[in-house]
């Protein structure tokens, strides 16, 4: 016989999704849906790449009927999904290098499209080093020519795969294994790191968009809605990982809620060059809460408090704000 | 084997030609290789491109250093490098210019020279100082080695029909200029 | 048809002819004049099926090859000189993953100092890459190994470069036959992959293999590589037969039979060298030349059969080892008899003329016996000297 759940019997974060209508809830949600990063793999607990990267690949399956093939940077990604003679993966994958993914996608799309086999969709993907640092040029070529491919960087601001080195993703003050939280100015440096987002913007592609972990749905629709267009697409997706963050592995999610929520990470979609939404903040916090938690800043709390450094973050995630206009209720 | 080294300025078009000059050998049945100087020479500096005719395959792929022929299409590429070097005694010159060989300093030169207004010729039915074809016409008349019919025929089949007119006129005209002077010459 | 046609173009025309499905390229001299004609043969519509892609480096050429070949794409590209060095890290992602996918090579110096004319150091530098590599004699033979390449590559599931001297070849014009489109459809099939990305089959290409398995992998590369070594002479009958001419495709004796001095070198200079030889012959000397066009894999036996008596081994090679000496010489040493002397010539680097004058001097000391282990051709003393004077 049937178990009548209650209402309140499902917890508060459970029940929007079974509550929205069938069409319009999560692809994880769907029980037929592709697992296209199967269980199994060798990631860390807590990774928010893999979470990412799953809600992503199954999303892009479902918006193209599974017609998918799928390019991987070397990384994190690619190491833990991929120990031979094991394989994660149930769509086509391919690894080429670290700094060549996109390029590498721009080819098979390129045969896909001499062969007429144009219902085959492309996408690529790869952490932050082989997307912001070592894969730019190439990424930037593939943006140019305007090839139909969506690259997704999993973004977790940093080298985490080869031991948490720096990348130009890593946020001022984190502590990497080459930013050492030693002397005057512990961690990373102030002034540097590029916005991969929006120098891809500036490509005028049609579609580059950001997202986190933290708003699954937000991240699947923005896949889906990449993979309704053609040409040159980005997505950017924030992937904390507990091993370089120095974060609790059950507070992923949360961690990257809270990179949102304080404005350091904005979360917005932008089309031809211009940003078209962006994703208001509903409750804003300092952006010390979301340092706090975190290892690799725990040298702005210890041994005392370096109130310089957490405002020098404040003030990025603050012009974010205002920026991006992510409180909407605030005139600036 | 009958080797023909072209000196110009980037630009005037030797290397364009060379690969003539190895059309119209090829046309008439002969092996013909046309390759330049490999430099990366820009608009105006000095250029060398080379020529060999043979009636077998020709294999070598050394530079051409004993020339049978030098043409010259910028005199004052005269006063700047050696464009005789290698010369073989009794080889032909064949000089771009509208003033007179004892004015140019060749008059007591071991070759048979030639001076052909190459440049004036091409401004006269191209309307642009292009001497190559004019010069491969009067090449064509100083050597006996390739006719004026191959040099006609390879220059159609490179160039675009107006172009090819025009140019295949300069080179006639300069073929008779050429053939006039050696007449004269043969007389004196 | 015979046509009087550029070496760049005549390649172009074949590669053309063999319907390569994703050519991508980036510009570097000597290389420029093969993929310009390329460009224009997919734009204007004579190579149909195709689709050419303008990438913004070396690496992005071989990368888009390397996705193109494994999404089922017959996959082509040129370089040359720092743009083969450029591409390094995926020449060799290439060849791992099997792909087959086929790249001229117009070779060049590299630099420093900075040098655009031809020597074989481009190509040498990526011998261990995995890359199967052919080296053309002349234009004819540059046109015609590119199709032999294709086919080749894709039976055996291993990408080939094909080299041919930049400037001395690229830019020569010659006769060459350029292999007709029938023809070429007749001797090569269309591509079939041994790996696909398809939605229909997923598969897992480019996994991470450790310890376990790696030794493996490799050695399995080097016996498929191995197999070339037998396959090559046999393509080059059928070739023969489809085409109605000889191609060299391992390796080239002329004259050898009773030398007892042979020379041994790669690529255009060997034109050079049996004009060189045929004097020599005149003049009393038995003397032969040994063309090599596969050096990748290496013609062991072949070459070890060419030789056949000749006592004198005489290599000239258009690149060397700094603080070691010949690379092809460092090959071909195990593969010769104890009693043999072995020769080597360093010339032609970074595009000095290889004359004639230089070469019969040279091969001359060696057949009386006064030719050192390793000489420089045309060495110029006068600048060495310079070299060591402390400016003031």
């Amino acid at each position: 016989m049937t178990q009548h759940v209650r209402f309140y019997q499902t917890g508060s974060f459970a029940v929007g999704n079974r509550l929205l209508p069938a069409e319009a809830r999560t692809v994880q949600s769907d029980p037929t849906r592709a697992n296209s990063l199967t269980s199994g793999h060798r990631a860390c607990r807590g990774c928010g790449e893999a979470l990412g990267a799953r809600y992503v690949l199954d999303a892009a399956m479902r918006a193209t009927g599974g017609r998918l093939v799928t390019v991987n940077a070397t990384g994190c990604l690619e190491v833990f999904s991929t120990p031979y003679p094991e394989s994660s993966w149930r769509v086509p994958w391919l690894h080429s290098l670290f700094g060549n993914a996109p390029a590498v996608a721009s080819g098979v799309a390129a045969a896909l499209k001499a062969r007429g086999r144009t219902d085959i969709r492309v996408l690529g993907q790869g952490g932050d080093g082989g997307t912001v640092d070592i894969g730019f040029g190439a990424l930037s070529g593939m943006f140019e020519r305007g090839d139909d491919v969506l690259f997704v960087c999993y973004d977790n601001q940093g080298y985490m795969n080869t031991g948490v080195q720096r990348s130009g993703a890593t946020p001022p003050a984190a502590r990497t294994s080459t930013t050492q939280a030693v002397g005057p100015a512990p961690g990373n440096v102030f002034g540097q790191g590029k916005s991969a987002p929006l120098i891809a913007m500036a490509h005028e592609i049609p579609y580059v968009a950001t997202a986190t972990i933290a708003d699954l749905h937000d991240l699947e629709s923005k896949v889906e809605r990449a993979m309704g267009l053609h040409g040159a697409r980005y997505l950017h997706v924030l992937v904390p990982c507990p091993l370089g963050w120095g974060s609790d592995a059950a507070q992923t999610v949360r961690i990257a809620r809270l990179a949102v929520q304080s404005g350091l990470f904005p979360v917005f979609e932008a089309e031809r060059g211009a940003v078209s939404a962006v994703s208001p903040i509903r409750h804003r916090v300092l952006v010390e809460e979301y340092l706090r938690p975190q290892a690799r800043f725990r040298h702005l709390f210890e041994p005392e408090r370096r109130a310089d450094v957490i405002d020098g973050l404040q003030a990025i995630a603050d012009r974010n704000i205002r920026r991006f206009g992510l409180l909407p209720g605030e005139q600036t | 084997m009958f080797e023909v080294r072209i000196h110009g300025r980037g630009g005037q078009g030797v290397v364009t030609a060379a690969e003539l000059l190895a059309a119209a050998a090829f046309a008439e049945g002969r092996s013909a290789q046309a390759f330049p100087s490999f430099g990366s020479e820009r608009t105006g500096a000095p250029v060398v491109a080379f020529c060999r005719i043979a009636e077998r395959p020709i294999r070598l792929r050394e530079p051409i250093l004993r020339p049978d022929a030098v043409i010259v299409q910028d005199a004052t590429l005269l006063r700047q490098t050696d464009v005789l070097a290698g010369l073989a005694d009794g080889g032909l010159v064949l000089v771009n210019s509208t003033r007179a060989e004892a004015e140019l300093g060749l008059s007591d030169h071991g070759g048979r020279v030639i001076v052909v207004p190459a440049s004036r010729l091409a401004r006269e039915y191209l309307g642009r100082p292009l001497p190559n074809a004019a010069l491969l016409g009067g090449f064509a008349a100083l050597c006996g080695l390739i006719s004026l019919e191959s040099v006609t025929a390879a220059i159609r089949a490179r160039f675009p029909g107006p172009v090819a007119e025009a140019n295949t006129a300069a080179a006639a005209a300069a073929y008779d200029l050429v053939r006039a002077h050696r007449k004269e010459r043969a007389r004196a | 048809m015979l046509s009087q046609i550029e070496g760049s173009r005549a390649v172009a025309e074949t590669v053309g002819h063999c319907r390569p499905q994703v050519i991508c390229a980036y510009p570097i001299s000597p290389q420029t004049h093969i993929v310009e004609a390329l460009s224009a043969l997919v734009k204007s519509g004579r190579l149909t099926a195709c689709e050419f892609v303008n990438v913004e480096s070396e690496f992005a050429a071989m990368s888009v090859a390397i996705g193109a070949s494994a999404a089922g794409a017959r996959a082509y590209t040129a370089t040359a000189s720092q743009g083969l060095l450029y591409m390094a890290e995926a020449l060799y992602n290439a060849s791992g993953l099997g792909l087959p996918i086929v790249m001229t090579v117009a070779n060049r110096a590299i630099g420093a100092p900075i040098n655009i004319w031809n020597d074989h150091s481009d190509a040498m530098s990526q011998r261990d890459s995995g890359w199967i590599q052919l080296y053309a004699e002349d234009n004819q033979a540059a046109a015609d190994l590119h199709v032999l390449a294709f086919r080749l590559a894709e039976e055996l599931s291993t990408p080939v470069m094909v080299c041919m001297d930049g400037f001395v070849l690229t830019h020569a014009v010659e006769a060459v036959d350029v292999p007709s489109q029938a023809a070429v459809d007749r001797f090569l099939p269309a591509f079939q992959p041994r790996q696909v990305l398809d939605p229909d089959a997923p598969l897992t290409i480019g996994a991470m293999v450790g310890p376990e398995a790696f030794t493996e992998v490799r050695y399995l590369a080097h016996t498929n590589q191995l197999r070339a070594l037998a396959r090559l002479p046999e393509l080059a009958d059928q070739f023969a037969a489809t085409f109605h001419r000889d191609l060299d495709a391992l390796v080239s004796p002329y004259r050898c039979d009773d030398a007892s001095t042979v020379v041994v070198a790669l690529g255009s200079v060997l034109g050079t060298l049996k004009d060189t030889v045929d004097g020599m012959r005149t003049a009393g000397m038995p003397i032969g030349v040994l063309g090599l066009t596969a050096f990748r894999p290496f013609p062991a036996a072949a070459i070890k059969t060419a030789i056949g008596a000749a006592k004198r081994i005489v290599v000239l090679e258009r690149a060397f080892a700094a603080g070691a000496g010949g690379i092809v010489s460092a090959d071909l040493a195990p593969v010769l008899p104890a009693d043999r002397e072995l020769y080597t010539v360093v010339a032609g680097l970074g595009g000095r003329p290889v004359t004639r004058d230089s070469l019969r001097e040279t091969l001359a000391a060696a057949f009386a016996g006064r030719l050192a282990p390793l000489t420089f051709l045309d060495l110029d003393e006068r600048l060495l000297r310079a070299a060591e004077e402390v400016p003031s």
